[in-house]
């Protein structure tokens, strides 16, 4: 018999939701192949079979939340399987398992914290235990409530859910979304937010482009976008500007000298933002090999927590969704976060002639304070300066 | 010879489990013990052999008294040589398996008076005077206590008797005294009472059993009298005079007053116990105890480098299981390990009928305390085990912090409760709440019920009565 286990989650994710069981009770797996799909705060992950033999027992259901080195259910090697077409129950076919209460922690939780956890919806694993070797008492369960309801409710969720009417679902939020949700909320409550704008004519990016698009795609094996010359000049203009890169930590600041880029992607689950790592030692195509290689991941759900943890400054790209203009948030603890839109022909003024010229509105949205406004606006007409005249990039101008 | 890594003096239940502790833990170990036999006073003159009285004598009054009830008829009388026989077969058996356990954990068991001879000396005296001397890194004293004796009531072991001549008197008392109203002096009296004896317990102060409950001890001693104990509390006893045939004993009200004279066939002097620390040689390594004999201790740690104390020599409550726990996390922090033993949570029995268990804080102690508590009780009376078994005396009472509900206290009167303490004891150390207990499971129909029903009523929520 060997045990399926939740595995280790990743720094500073405490659970994670059991999404989907890929077998049944009594179905026969194969070591290494994949048996359940694990959703947590910021990526899916999957488990796999300890061994070869069958599935005999299911112990975390969907739905269930699990903390690391829980139990989730067993596989009892070398065993056939139960034959898949009907058939009356054979004495050795292994009944399915009514699934037991999720497993709530390693530790086993006092029955008067679990009636506790039970009726309040006190997530014990987030109280601090002062029992034996951490476990939560119940005096510990009880101050957490206590301190649950003294503090100020910012959100107040309606005590009871409302009523679903016709023409309407109730979905329950997924842990990406909810995450999103809280994440941004956090965003928007601590950082003193404002937005700049400033518009960036593309013809000299656009025209690069599609004079070398070709040669590059054969040579670095990889499409060149606009992303990496975006991901270039904000590199250069952060270095221009250093408070856009820095962090506040209590009543101190924090100056990075790295440029760890997050770029935003769409996938169908929600917005993930991975990151692009040392930008600034990247060239172009090695900015678009590692945008590629992370939206690849993030498409097929096998980001790492890893791949999303650390950056430095947010690109986010609402223009190839038609966006003409908007104001991003903040990526905390970042300080800016710059958002490109769609290129668009307007009539331009160029030497006191009206031409068309393909132009993107750009918004810096930052944290005032760390960022002054001078700053903010030097620095979107750095990276303005950049994409109109890509050459200065070459030049470190 | 070469070099130990601990000598143990004493094998009693601090040195002897320290010993086997340290066998296991791959240390080179001797434990010392004089007195020919291990196991200390626990096994050889305590704990062990008045257990054995105690149930002996349990059976033959339940026999007398309550078989009728039952529907059983007949008399049965005490054969009191083979009484004391089988208690002396049984000690002489366990102290054999203590043996057989030291040697199974490699544990030299050196037989001899063992005293410290300077910084990592322990010089040994054989019975037959030869005197060796063994070369260590750690000494522990584990070498116990013995009775307090009481200024002009000498002990002769002949008429005036102390715990370990209450163990083998010869013939049935017509009459006893027992001078002290603590654990010892009830369970050895309870023994004589039900062999026949008249019984009188005279006592300094004016409660019985200092330490426990009072509201237990109140009832404990209601029911004790109604077995047949006479108290004379608040009575200090100031001379006595022993004869042939017995003694004549002078008391006096410890406030003041008229003094009077009791006669017993025997006298019993329980009054307590000291540490035995005289002529361990701890001058060598400049220890000194202090006035009642203690050796004090961090941690195990004595004042003289590489010298530990456990058990009955140093400060605690003087008991065995106390003196085993001692002894455990006193090898495992020589050996480096993280010994620990949790003072708060050391139980108590008192092995009479009804036995008194508690574990934990008492009223007195959380009023004193300024700890606000809540109180969960429940009758033996209530409980089916115990009155399909007639033995409905007692209750259980749980008490636990009014606003987290740990449990900080459990006292318990009632029929074999001493087995049942060490629930309360797993659930305090894993600092359960009055709900835990109660929200576990219990088998029905047992006397354990009363412990979550109990549970229950700190909460309000008791069913059964």
């Amino acid at each position: 018999m060997a045990d399926i286990m939740t595995p280790a989650l990743g720094e500073s994710v405490a659970e994670a939701t059991v999404a989907r069981w890929t077998k049944k009770v009594g179905d026969a797996v194969k070591r290494d192949e994949m048996l359940i799909e694990l959703e947590t705060d910021k990526v899916s992950l999957e488990v796999v079979s300890p061994a070869d033999g069958v599935l005999t027992e299911i112990v975390a259901a969907e739905g269930d939340t699990v903390l690391p080195g829980a139990l989730l259910g067993r596989v009892t090697a070398g065993a056939a399987a139960s034959p898949s077409s009907p058939a009356p129950a054979p004495v050795a076919a292994p009944a399915p398992v009514p699934a037991p209460a999720p497993v709530a922690a390693a530790a086993p939780v006092a029955p008067s914290v679990r009636r506790i956890a039970a009726e309040t919806g006190l997530d014990t694993s987030t109280v601090a235990g002062s029992g034996k070797d951490g476990r939560v008492t119940k005096g510990d369960a009880l101050a957490a409530l206590e301190a649950r309801a003294a503090a100020p409710a910012v959100a107040a969720a309606p005590s009871a859910p409302r009523p679903v009417h016709e023409r309407e679902d109730r979905v329950k939020m997924t842990r990406l979304r909810q995450t999103i949700a809280r994440r941004l909320k956090e965003a928007q409550n601590t950082a003193a937010m404002l937005t700049t704008f400033n518009e960036v004519d593309m013809t000299a990016v656009m025209a690069l482009r599609n004079q070398y698009k070709d040669v590059f795609e054969k040579r670095h094996g990889v499409k060149l976008g606009f992303m990496s010359f975006f991901v270039k000049a904000c590199v250069e203009a952060l270095k221009d500007v250093p408070d856009v890169n820095a962090e506040i930590d209590g009543t101190d600041l924090i100056y990075k000298n790295h440029y760890d880029i997050g770029v935003a992607v769409g996938t169908e689950k929600g917005l993930v933002v991975p990151v692009v790592r040392d930008a600034e030692t990247l060239s172009l195509a090695g900015i678009e090999k590692a945008i590629g290689a992370l939206g690849k991941k993030a498409r097929d759900g096998q980001l790492s927590i890893d791949d999303m943890q650390g950056g430095t400054f947010t690109i986010s790209n609402g223009g190839v969704y038609g966006s003409l203009m908007s104001t991003p948030i903040l990526n905390a603890p970042q300080s800016g976060i710059l958002g490109m839109h769609k290129i668009q022909d307007r009539p331009m003024v160029v030497g006191g002639q009206i031409v068309v010229r393909p132009m993107m509105y750009l918004a810096l949205s930052y944290d005032h304070r760390v960022v002054d406004g001078q700053g903010a606006v030097t620095f979107l007409v750095k990276v303005k300066d950049y994409i109109e005249d890509p050459q200065r990039l070459l030049l470190n101008l | 010879m070469a070099q130990y890594d601990v000598v143990i003096i004493g094998g009693g239940p601090g040195g002897y489990n320290a010993a086997i502790r340290a066998g296991q833990l791959g240390l080179k170990v001797a434990c010392i013990e004089g007195r020919g036999t291990l196991g200390g006073t626990c096994l050889n003159v305590g704990c062990i052999p008045s257990k054995a009285m105690l149930h002996a004598s349990e059976l033959y009054e339940l026999a007398n008294k309550d078989f009728a009830k039952m529907g059983i008829d007949g008399k049965v009388t005490v054969n009191l040589p083979v009484m004391l026989q089988q208690k002396a077969d049984s000690v002489l058996a366990l102290t054999k398996g203590i043996e057989f356990l030291l040697k199974k954990n490699k544990v030299d068991y050196i037989k001899g008076w063992g005293s410290i001879a300077g910084p990592g000396k322990v010089a040994v005296k054989a019975e037959d005077g030869t005197e060796t001397v063994l070369d260590t890194l750690n000494i522990i004293i584990a070498t116990g206590s013995e009775p307090t004796p009481l200024p002009g009531v000498d002990v002769d072991q002949k008429r005036i008797i102390d715990s370990t001549g209450a163990l083998v008197i010869p013939e049935i008392p017509k009459s006893m005294v027992v001078i002290g109203a603590g654990i010892i002096g009830l369970e050895l009296g309870s023994v004589w009472r039900r062999l026949g004896a008249e019984v009188t317990v005279v006592e300094y102060l004016d409660r019985i059993t200092p330490g426990m409950d009072a509201e237990t001890a109140k009832t404990f001693q209601r029911i004790l009298t109604k077995q047949g104990v006479k108290f004379k509390l608040g009575t200090k006893v100031t001379g006595a005079k022993a004869s042939k045939t017995g003694v004549a004993l002078t008391l006096e009200p410890a406030a003041g007053g008229d003094a009077e004279t009791l006669n017993a066939d025997y006298v019993l002097v329980a009054i307590g116990r000291r540490p035995y620390t005289d002529g361990l040689g701890l001058e060598t390594v400049g220890i000194v105890p202090d006035k009642r004999g203690f050796i004090a201790n961090d941690h195990f740690k004595t004042s003289a480098p590489g010298v530990w104390v456990v058990g009955d020599a140093t400060y605690g409550p003087m008991l065995a299981h106390k003196a085993e726990d001692d002894g455990v996390a006193c090898i495992e922090l020589i050996a480096g390990k993280a010994g620990h033993v949790n003072y708060d949570l050391v139980p108590s029995v008192v092995y009479t009928f009804p036995e008194v268990a508690w574990v934990g804080k008492n009223e007195e102690e959380l009023k004193a305390a300024g700890i606000a508590y809540k109180s969960g009780k429940f009758p033996f009376t209530a409980n089916s085990r115990a009155k399909v078994n007639h033995e409905g005396e007692g209750f259980v009472k749980v008490l636990a912090d009014a606003t987290t509900d740990q449990i900080l206290g459990v006292h318990m009167i009632g029929p074999q409760v001493g087995e049942m303490i060490g629930e309360y004891c797993v659930a305090m150390e894993f600092s359960a709440s009055s709900e835990d207990v109660a929200r576990t499971s219990h088998p029905h129909p047992t006397r354990s019920e009363a412990l979550r029903q109990a549970a229950m009523g700190v909460e309000g929520w008791t069913m059964q009565a």
